[in-house]
């Protein structure tokens, strides 16, 4: 079992760039530790701001910084960075163009019984609406790196969502098949279409294997890219399989789900089933405890499946 | 024209102009601002197309966006654009030329329109400019209805925090905001305890429509070492003409023809008389 997290990974991408490169700098709101990134803080202390427990300011300051030249990642929780600092990300990143890379750690429902306060139910949906923002959220350690990889190579703004805690491996060191902004086929099959990002894809990499031995092919899409949406990948899907089922641990308004829908319904009309968390307080608990209450999990997926596939 | 005071009254009647064509505008805000652009633009910044790229070229922000008008005027003066390109198209459908700050134009840092956003930007690129050791300066306007936003002194909080006396804020006092007055609508009259609470160098600019009293100020900013200066400018909102100053109403009014017309007249007449002075 992986036990290292991907924000631990996005903090040695960082540091082994701020090396060689002064210009790329942190910025954290007394979220250093939280986000795996104090080495980078000890290591590089003229490349790290704190900004302490003010994420507008993180955000706008990170703005700043960039505008003058810097390579800004600016991390915080995602629930906050997302919808505390929203008007910040439209406005001095994205609609003033600097090269800011928010990175939402604790994403989704990591902090589990803190509540949905801390919750990051809302960030695709958030984060997608507005006009020259980025969306990804990579499945596991070795695609984050990837994404990180492709990230520091532009100067686009973005915004990345990973989860808190360490999760099953994908991929790995040499099985990995990464190009920006397209969808990995994790799976190949021609009787459905799992399409999953973040930390649902290993769940719908399991279900498929478990569908296999039942004599059904599943084909698995990682949509890490939720904007630029690889449309592409979902059009095929749509007419070479003969259903989709989406899974995303997020509200199910406005996130992976409903994006697939709108591109199917526009291109080659097909059956899709969207999978996610409640328009609701999620029920208190860790994240494998709240994904097995909704059913985000492999078991309901073959089921579903199944299901889907005798309707259709 | 070298004659500040007077460039001042000429670039108020710019603004004036461009409002009335693209019948919108902030009047009341574009006239209290325009000495303090004036003595920025003309006498502080090292700032102008040719250095425009320059990394160390001094940096500013229009924090209250919506006197854009008044900034169209000092770009267009100072050559970043053409006047009577942004008087033919501002507002108009499809304009590069909108109501607030756009970067995509030749001398915007930054785009703003909401307030309480060029302050933390700003420390952003002080901060910046500390960690390469460059010796740019950076200058916000914020309007002082503006100051109840919370990010403004998120900023404040982290300016002083990391020493920047590389940034000078701007506080155009005008004491009226779209409902009234500002200390009808939240009270603000301890303003310069509330800076130096947070660890800043306060200077009250007494008339901050003077560009003597403006320079002095702006001069005294330069040498203070260790923490982030703002003045409080205590200016005239509508500054110009008594058709508007002093008036709520006139936040964001569009002079009628008869308006329009006594106002062109107080300005010119205040122009000339300060060519004169």
């Amino acid at each position: 079992m992986n036990k290292i997290a991907d924000k631990q990974v996005i903090c040695d991408v960082l540091l082994e760039h701020g090396r060689k490169d002064r210009d790329v700098m942190v910025l954290c709101s007394d979220s250093r530790g939280s986000a795996s990134l104090t080495p980078f803080a000890q290591e590089l202390p003229d490349q790290f701001v704190e900004v302490g427990i003010a994420e507008q300011n993180l955000v706008s300051i990170a703005a700043g910084l960039a505008r003058c030249g810097k390579k800004t990642y600016a991390v915080s929780p995602a629930s906050f960075l997302s919808t505390r600092s929203y008007e910040q990300c439209k406005v001095d990143v994205a609609y003033s163009g600097t090269n800011v890379k928010l990175i939402g750690i604790s994403g989704g429902v990591s902090y589990g019984a803190l509540g949905m306060s801390h919750h990051s139910a809302q960030d695709i949906a958030a984060m997608a609406a507005i006009p020259n923002m980025r969306v990804y959220l990579p499945s596991d350690r070795w695609q984050t790196k990837c994404l990180m990889e492709a990230l520091l190579e532009d100067e686009e703004p973005a915004y990345i969502r990973v989860g808190r805690n360490a999760v099953e491996d994908v991929y790995g060191e040499e099985k990995i098949s990464f190009k920006m902004n397209e969808a990995t086929v994790v799976t190949e099959g021609d009787d459905l279409t799992f399409i999953a990002c973040g930390e649902l894809v290993k769940p719908a990499a399991d279900a498929a294997a478990a569908l296999r031995e039942k004599g059904i092919f599943a084909r698995v899409l990682d949509m890490y890219c939720l904007k630029p949406l690889d449309q592409e990948s979902i059009i095929k899907a749509a007419k070479e399989t003969k259903a989709i089922v989406t899974i995303e641990e997020h509200a199910p308004y406005g996130g992976l789900g409903a994006m697939v829908s709108q591109v199917v319904c526009q291109h080659c009309p097909r059956k899709v089933i969207n999978l996610a968390l409640p328009d609701a307080p999620v029920i208190t608990g860790t994240s494998r405890e709240v994904f097995d209450y909704y059913g985000l999990n492999a078991e309901n997926l073959v089921k579903t499946a199944q299901k889907v596939l005798q309707d259709v | 024209m070298k004659n500040l005071k007077a460039l001042a009254y000429q670039l108020r009647e710019d603004a004036v102009e461009i409002i009335a064509a693209g019948k919108t505008g902030h009047i009341g805000g574009d006239m209290s601002i325009m000495e303090i652009l004036t003595e920025l633009y003309f006498e502080q910044m090292n700032v102008s197309p040719e250095n425009w790229k320059d990394p160390d070229r001094d940096r500013f922000v229009l924090s209250k966006g919506h006197s854009m008008e008044a900034y169209y005027a000092v770009l267009a003066e100072k050559g970043f654009l053409d006047k009577e390109e942004v008087t033919a198209n501002f507002s108009k459908f499809g304009s590069k030329y909108i109501g607030h700050p756009n970067n995509k134009l030749p001398g915007i840092e930054m785009n703003s329109g909401s307030l309480g956003h060029g302050l933390p930007t700003c420390v952003g690129m002080a901060i910046a400019g500390k960690k390469n050791q460059q010796s740019y300066r950076v200058y916000t306007v914020m309007g002082d209805g503006e100051l109840a936003e919370g990010s403004v002194w998120e900023g404040a909080m982290a300016a002083s925090h990391y020493h920047l006396d590389n940034l000078c804020a701007v506080v155009d006092r005008n004491r009226l905001q779209i409902s009234g007055t500002t200390e009808e609508v939240m009270a603000q009259d301890d303003l310069h305890e509330r800076f130096r609470s947070f660890g800043w160098h306060v200077i009250d600019v007494a008339d901050g429509n003077d560009i003597d009293q403006l320079k002095e100020a702006f001069e005294e900013a330069k040498e203070k070492k260790g923490k982030p200066t703002v003045l409080i400018a205590n200016t005239v909102k509508g500054k110009g003409s008594p058709v508007m100053e002093n008036k709520a109403g006139w936040h964001h009014k569009v002079p009628n023809a008869e308006e329009l017309q006594q106002i062109m007249q107080d300005l010119e007449e205040r122009k000339e008389a300060a060519l004169h002075e």
